[in-house]
């Protein structure tokens, strides 16, 4: 249902504790409310109408996850072509689509949509609320990431894939060097994993903001909403950088201007600086969730609340701030003044403070818990220290201007670039799999093959990536498909590869662990880990509507105070599907707002989106004539909705109007 | 032929060995950060094991907080190693320094010792001879995209841009040959985009530099007569050059001394009269994409070409 101003209503933020309405059969009557009015589509139609933000995140991390299998064994092959010197099971031309598209993949179609997928689903979850705000263009997102994942793919198999490099650098993507449509195809898929990113942000942000249980003050909110928060304001700042320089390299190349010809008064490090200018902070839009999932898992197995909250909401806070001043590091060799230098090496140095910060309150958390419960998950969160430290200690030599003259693009940055993004957040993410899998599905992971899985992982990335360093250091430029056996760099990358293999069979094992699990898993409780948050006072997996009755707040960690908890939120009309609006700072309740349902629409607009995106690669005419499609399908989207003639909806107003009092 | 040396930790030149230093002071810094908070995560793990601690808030808020300031003291004195050494580094520049000026192509180097007279400049490719104890100012630019120099035994890298031009500084203390490469992806033959720098003693390089000055010594057999045919009138012309020959295409890689160096396909492969025939007959199978098109010439002619070629030392 669409929403409809007369529709929004003041709520009564008044606290009732003895209302008739609280009493268990009252709940158990709304609860089968819900059960019958909240829609929950069956069937392949209903799958692609689907609202549902747990079955938008859920397609969202699995597909994602189909994206990084497949950009992984293109990282599988490149491992085979340097296993050792002067090797030619791969060709330069195959290689370098190759290394691009597992870069593009593995960056844009795998690292960002996992972690808002992830967001996706647990934000409403978490904070409590009964859907996900705007819940159709979340759909659309989805759509979007989804087409642009089959476009790459299905075009790198078409030989057409991009052969550039993941940064794209002109001219070589310009319309001089770069080949065919080959880079055409890679800043489109910019333009599909832009536009997924950014409605998902948006909704991320509306549902955080105003969606937030009553009691869930900003201070009260977990960690992970706040690292989602933080991550989609900083896709909405950064985006709009790479949209523009993508655009801009595509009308160079389609329609001839010239941003990026020096011949013509255009410039070459214009790409650079708009590239990294999204480019930097990206990785701390993959990284901050990752942190953002480590808090509630450390807490939860060391048995107490997570030490320094305000610190770590804070260095959140400032890691994005400072994330969008150090993107000049990745230009080091390009030549800067001797002030800009020193600016950008301090800045990019900086950025180590609130990370360590947040290390130092975890180890906090973990020296006064109970004692820690060395399951999995945690297992992952402890690797993690070991791995990002690395990875973070690299990036702090790499921030120094002269010696990264030394480092800058050889294997030194590959290794280092893993640590940060698979050690920093994959490590994090496959924790979180492993912590929230039981919500999800109903079903426990198994831990046996889980910590197999993890210590082959553990054991694989290490000698993949820890070798690279030394590669680095011993003149190994990246990106090149080959090496003469002279140099001396061939036992350590036989190393490396054969560590990629043990990789590859850790993932399988965690696969594995997936899909037994799923089937003969053990049934998991409402709250198997003993975890603070929301999430886990629903049953698992959560009804569509998410809770009945809906809970209330009154502490940081909700089930672990359940004495501070006020009364649930009641007065929501289930029949339309209503979801209670809370104001910003302190989640008081504002007006209530019935949740848009199931819709086709979001999917045929995708369609239309991706027609038009890719018709625009082979002629500036295809946005013409591709935005009519595109248009119609936002004309039905937006349709009004004419269900409930007005005069009725008064009527049912004034009927709703005794059963206002909520929180 | 010399071993190769491209590392980051042999260095044979002042700035090399400043970011060295540098490395080794960042490593060592970063080792015991490293241990530090892995202990520190040992011991809290073990503790917590052990019995529920009573430290209060106020207690941990001291420690984390005394653990950030240290952290923080730990990158200043990183920040400041870091720059000090930028500022040795921008030391070297002098007056009467060596200036060579190197162009990226795809993808071979094309070099140029520049003269305030122009009749005295020298032009060459993929391989750079300097000398030892003196400053050198290399000229950086490219004609196609972008390229990086890297001579890790000598210093870091800097970017070739087009449209643009940049400088950069250094010096070459101990006499051997060292092996640079392309560091900035460049497309299909990146990989294959070396330079070869022999550090001499002054007068080794004096001397060399006079003879690189000359042009390319007339045949002297017939079949050598015959290779300089097949070169002036064959396509090798349309791109080649050979000073005192008619062969002046300046888009590849500048010939008249070619013999004397010690690597053909920018350092795909040693400069062997067996590898200069199969690159001749061959060129995209030993480094396919690069701009040189199968010349179909006729095994004699080959071999004609190859008397003349090995001629031009």
């Amino acid at each position: 249902m669409n929403a409809h101003p007369l529709e929004q209503q003041k709520a009564d933020p008044r606290l009732v504790y003895d209302d008739p309405r609280l009493e268990p059969a009252a709940l158990e009557r709304e609860r089968r409310h819900h059960e019958a009015s909240w829609p929950d589509p069956r069937g392949f139609l209903g799958w692609l109408r689907s609202t549902d933000h747990k079955s938008i995140g859920l397609r969202t991390i699995v597909t994602a996850f189909v994206w990084f299998a497949m950009a992984g064994v293109l990282a599988a092959l490149m491992r085979l072509q340097l296993s050792r010197p002067e090797n030619t099971i791969l060709g330069p031309d195959l290689y370098n689509q190759i290394f691009t598209t597992h870069g593009t993949a593995m960056m844009f179609l795998f690292a960002v949509p996992v972690m808002l997928g992830m967001g996706v689903y647990l934000v409403p979850l978490q904070v409590g609320a009964r859907a996900i705000a705007v819940p159709r263009l979340v759909a659309y997102g989805y759509w979007m990431l989804l087409f642009g994942g089959i476009f790459l793919f299905a075009m790198f198999f078409a030989n057409v894939g991009p052969d550039v490099g993941w940064f794209s650098y002109v001219p070589l993507s310009g319309p001089e060097y770069g080949i065919g449509k080959r880079p055409d195809v890679w800043a489109q898929l910019i333009t599909f994993s832009e536009v997924s990113a950014l409605v998902t942000a948006i909704s991320l942000i509306v549902t955080i903001f105003k969606l937030r249980t009553p009691g869930m003050a900003l201070n009260r909110m977990p960690l992970f909403v706040w690292a989602m928060l933080v991550v989609s304001f900083m896709v909405i700042f950064a985006m709009p950088a790479v949209m523009l320089s993508s655009t801009c390299l595509i009308l160079d190349r389609l329609v001839g201007t010239h941003f990026y010809n020096y011949a013509e008064g255009g410039d070459v490090l214009l790409w650079q600086h708009l590239f990294w200018f999204f480019g930097h902070p990206e990785v701390y839009i993959i990284f901050l969730p990752a942190l953002g999932m480590i808090s509630p898992i450390v807490s939860t197995f060391s048995r107490r609340p997570v030490f320094g909250y305000l610190a770590l909401v804070l260095s959140n806070i400032a890691t994005a701030f400072i994330g969008f001043g150090v993107w000049v590091h990745h230009m080091f060799a390009t030549g800067l003044p001797q002030f800009g230098q020193s600016f950008f090496t301090a800045a990019s140095m900086m950025i180590v403070v609130p990370t360590a910060t947040q290390i130092f309150c975890w180890i906090a958390t973990i020296w006064t818990g109970r004692g820690v419960r060395f399951t999995t998950p945690m297992l992952y969160v402890l690797a993690w220290f070991f791995v990002f430290l690395i990875g973070g200690l690299t990036g702090v030599m790499v921030a120094s201007v002269p010696l990264d003259l030394q480092l800058h693009d050889t294997f030194f940055i590959v290794a280092h670039l893993h640590y940060v993004l698979i050690g920093g957040s994959v490590f994090p993410l496959l924790a979180g799999i492993h912590f929230w899998f039981p919500k999800i599905t109903g079903r426990m992971l198994n831990e046996r093959l889980g910590k197999v899985a993890f210590w082959l992982f553990f054991t694989g990335f290490n000698l993949t990536f820890f070798p690279m360093h030394i590669l680095g250091l011993q003149g190994m430029p990246r990106r090149v498909y080959t090496y003469p056996a002279a140099m001396g760099w061939g036992s350590l990358n036989l190393l490396a590869s054969i560590g990629a293999g043990i990789i590859a069979v850790a993932l399988t094992v965690y696969l594995i662990n997936v899909i037994v699990s799923l089937r003969v898993g053990a049934a998991a409780t409402d709250n198997p880990w003993d975890a603070a948050d929301l999430e886990w006072s629903t049953s698992s997996p959560p009804p569509v509507y998410n809770f009945s009755p809906q809970p209330t707040v009154g502490s940081r960690d909700p089930l672990w105070h359940t004495e501070l908890t006020p009364p649930f939120v009641i007065g929501l009309n289930p029949e339309k599907c209503e979801v209670l609006v809370t104001h910003l700072l302190d989640a008081e309740p504002d007006h209530r707002y019935p949740t848009p349902g199931p819709s086709i629409w979001p999917l045929l607009a995708a369609i239309a989106t991706t027609i038009l995106f890719i018709w625009s690669i082979f002629s500036p005419w295809g946005v013409v004539w591709g935005s009519i499609p595109l248009f119609i399908t936002l004309v039905g989207w937006f349709w009004p909705h004419r269900g409930v003639p007005p005069r009725e909806m008064e009527r049912e107003l004034a009927r709703l109007e005794p059963r206002e009092a909520t929180s | 032929m010399a071993p190769l040396i491209q590392s980051v930790l042999h260095p044979a030149g002042v700035q090399a060995a400043r970011l060295n230093q540098l490395w080794w002071v960042m490593f060592w810094v970063c080792t015991v950060v490293f241990i530090s908070v892995l202990t520190a995560l040992a011991m809290a793990i073990a503790r917590g094991r052990r019995s529920a601690s009573n430290a209060s808030d106020a207690t941990l808020t001291g420690s984390v907080g005394a653990a950030v300031g240290i952290s923080v003291a730990a990158l200043l004195v990183l920040l400041t190693a870091s720059e000090i050494t930028g500022r040795d580094l921008d030391a070297l520049k002098a007056q009467n320094a060596l200036r060579i000026q190197i162009t990226g192509n795809q993808w071979w180097w094309d070099v140029q010792y520049l003269n305030p007279d122009p009749s005295l400049t020298v032009v060459t490719a993929n391989e750079i001879h300097v000398p030892v104890g003196r400053p050198v100012g290399i000229v950086a630019k490219s004609n196609d995209v972008i390229h990086s120099l890297w001579i890790p035994a000598l210093h870091g890298k800097r970017d070739l841009l087009p449209g643009r031009q940049s400088e950069i500084w250094l010096q070459a203390d101990r006499a051997g040959v060292y092996r640079g490469q392309c560091a900035e992806y460049c497309g299909a033959q990146h990989a294959k985009m070396a330079l070869t720098v022999v550090a001499d003693l002054p007068d080794d390089f004096e001397r060399w530099l006079s003879h690189m000055r000359g042009p390319a010594p007339p045949p002297a057999t017939e079949s050598q007569m015959r290779g300089r045919d097949v070169i002036e009138r064959g396509p090798c012309a349309m791109c080649h050059s050979i000073a005192g020959t008619l062969a002046g295409g300046r888009t590849a890689p500048d010939l008249t001394h070619l013999a004397s160096r010690s690597a053909i396909g920018a350092g795909s492969i040693p400069n062997t009269r067996g590898n200069l025939a199969g690159w001749i007959a061959d060129p995209q199978h030993i480094k396919p994409g690069n701009k040189m098109p199968a010349t179909g010439l006729a095994s004699e002619e080959l071999q004609a070409l190859l008397d003349y070629l090995e001629t031009l030392k």
